[in-house]
């Protein structure tokens, strides 16, 4: 449940969906909480480890009720064929994602400098994970 | 170091699976195990026990299969299914060690000779042939009860595989090995949902208390060896379970005390009807569904 729902820190002002701040307390009418429903499990990201050596990969989300749980459902989930010696989970809220109106500014640079990129060496045929 | 490139050797340091980022790996859980009936065993005491542990597994894989598509959330429906899949594998083992030491009931004639033991063990034997305890048969009434009985199951069973790994039959102690590291998270699993629902809503608590009520009396059945057990443990293959009485009731009193729920009196072990092939009518009905294709279709393989 978030803070505002339970009358948290932000006092006696809650904000709701589409109305602005609307006050809220003990002597205000509200109607019934809806029951608990999936809507309360936060969605998660899930990164998993492959091998050590290489990274973090993401590999899709899911839903948990808390950290530790989500732990247990991305094992269950995503490693089920041996692929994990790690995993992370994040809540998917606490990720900063850039925007797609950005997208120019922040990658259009790139674009056409040849030099970044490692085509002038010869990689050997074996490389794996490239 | 004998690799050309640093890459070959990091290849070769995983298994020489460079070119898949999860691996393929699959480890043989008997491979190179010795499976030479120890001196001094009666194969028929042998294969009695591996189905009283192999049937557990069986019937508890067929009730958490039954959540799947009706599971709260999908992610525990997996969960579930897994833990189920985990102990299948188990059963197939232990159903498969008893079919090589020859005790496979009236399986044998029902079952096609094409398909193996193990499928013959668990597919053409009737109700009254199977050995497993009271606890795992019992329906699975709702979530909260679910998670409970899966926790008492398998500390239970953790209890005893972590024992047989020493055992004498180098079978059984190669199948409770590899058994030790599923049945570690299955209790795991089931534990932190008693947690978190037992300390829940009251709404979640009353059910999981509910839930403990009437796993309880179940536990009467679990600790009280067999003539067959008796015998096997004075051999040093098998485990008496009246030893596993201390660990699992700590086990299970610590996690209930923590999910602020109600531990009720411990129950006087008996013996189990179980294990002497007496079962609920509510056992036919699962097995029959579990049996059904396999008898509707008896040459069939997959």
């Amino acid at each position: 449940m978030s803070d505002a729902a339970a009358g948290g820190p932000m006092g006696d002002v809650t904000a709701e969906g589409g109305h602005g701040a609307v006050p809220t307390g003990p002597g205000v009418p509200v109607a019934d909480q809806p029951a608990v429903s999936k809507r309360d499990w936060p969605l998660y990201e899930v990164f998993v480890r492959g091998k050590r050596g290489l990274n973090h990969v993401h590999v899709g989300s899911l839903h948990a009720p808390d950290d530790e749980m989500a732990v247990h459902a991305a094992r269950d989930l995503y490693t089920r064929r041996n692929e994990g010696v790690s995993i992370w989970v994040v809540q998917a809220n606490d990720i900063t994602a850039s925007s797609p109106d950005e997208k120019d500014p922040l990658f259009a640079p790139s674009g056409d400098k040849v030099y970044r990129h490692p085509t002038f060496y010869e990689i050997p045929e074996n490389v794996p994970h490239m | 170091m004998h690799e050309e490139t640093v890459y070959e050797a990091l290849d070769h340091a995983h298994g020489g699976e460079g070119q898949w980022a999860f691996g393929t790996g699959f480890d043989e859980p008997l491979a190179g195990v010795d499976t030479t009936v120890p001196e001094g065993i009666d194969p028929a005491d042998l294969g009695a026990y591996c189905l009283m542990l192999g049937d557990d597994a069986l019937v508890l894989c067929q009730r958490l299969t039954q959540w799947v598509t009706n599971a709260p959330e999908l992610e525990e429906e997996v969960a579930l299914a897994n833990c189920g899949l985990d102990l299948l594998g188990q059963a197939r083992l232990l159903l498969a060690r008893a079919g090589s030491v020859g005790v496979l009931g009236r399986s044998r004639e029902r079952a096609t000779a094409s398909i193996p033991d193990e499928d013959a063990l668990a597919y053409f034997r009737d109700p009254d042939e199977f050995r497993h305890s009271g606890l795992v048969e019992a329906p699975n009434g709702d979530f909260g009860q679910t998670v409970v009985r899966l926790l008492a199951a398998s500390a239970w069973r953790l209890a005893l595989f972590a024992r047989l790994r020493e055992s004498r039959d180098p079978v059984l102690a190669a199948i409770a090995a590899k058994g030790v590291p599923e049945l570690t998270y299955h209790r795991d699993h089931a534990a932190r949902w008693v947690l978190r629902l037992g300390d829940g809503t009251p709404e979640s608590h009353r059910r999981t208390q509910a839930g403990v009520d009437a796993v309880w009396p179940l536990l009467a059945d679990l600790f009280t060896a067999t003539d067959v057990e008796t015998r096997l443990t004075a051999a040093g293959v098998a485990v008496d379970p009246a030893e596993l009485a201390d660990e699992v009731r700590d086990v299970l009193t610590l996690v209930l005390e923590r999910a602020t729920l109600t531990a009720p009196e411990w129950p006087t072990p008996q013996p189990s009807r179980g294990r002497a092939g007496e079962h609920s009518a509510d056992f036919t009905a699962l097995l029959t569904e579990l049996q059904s294709t396999a008898r509707e279709h008896p040459a069939a393989t997959w």
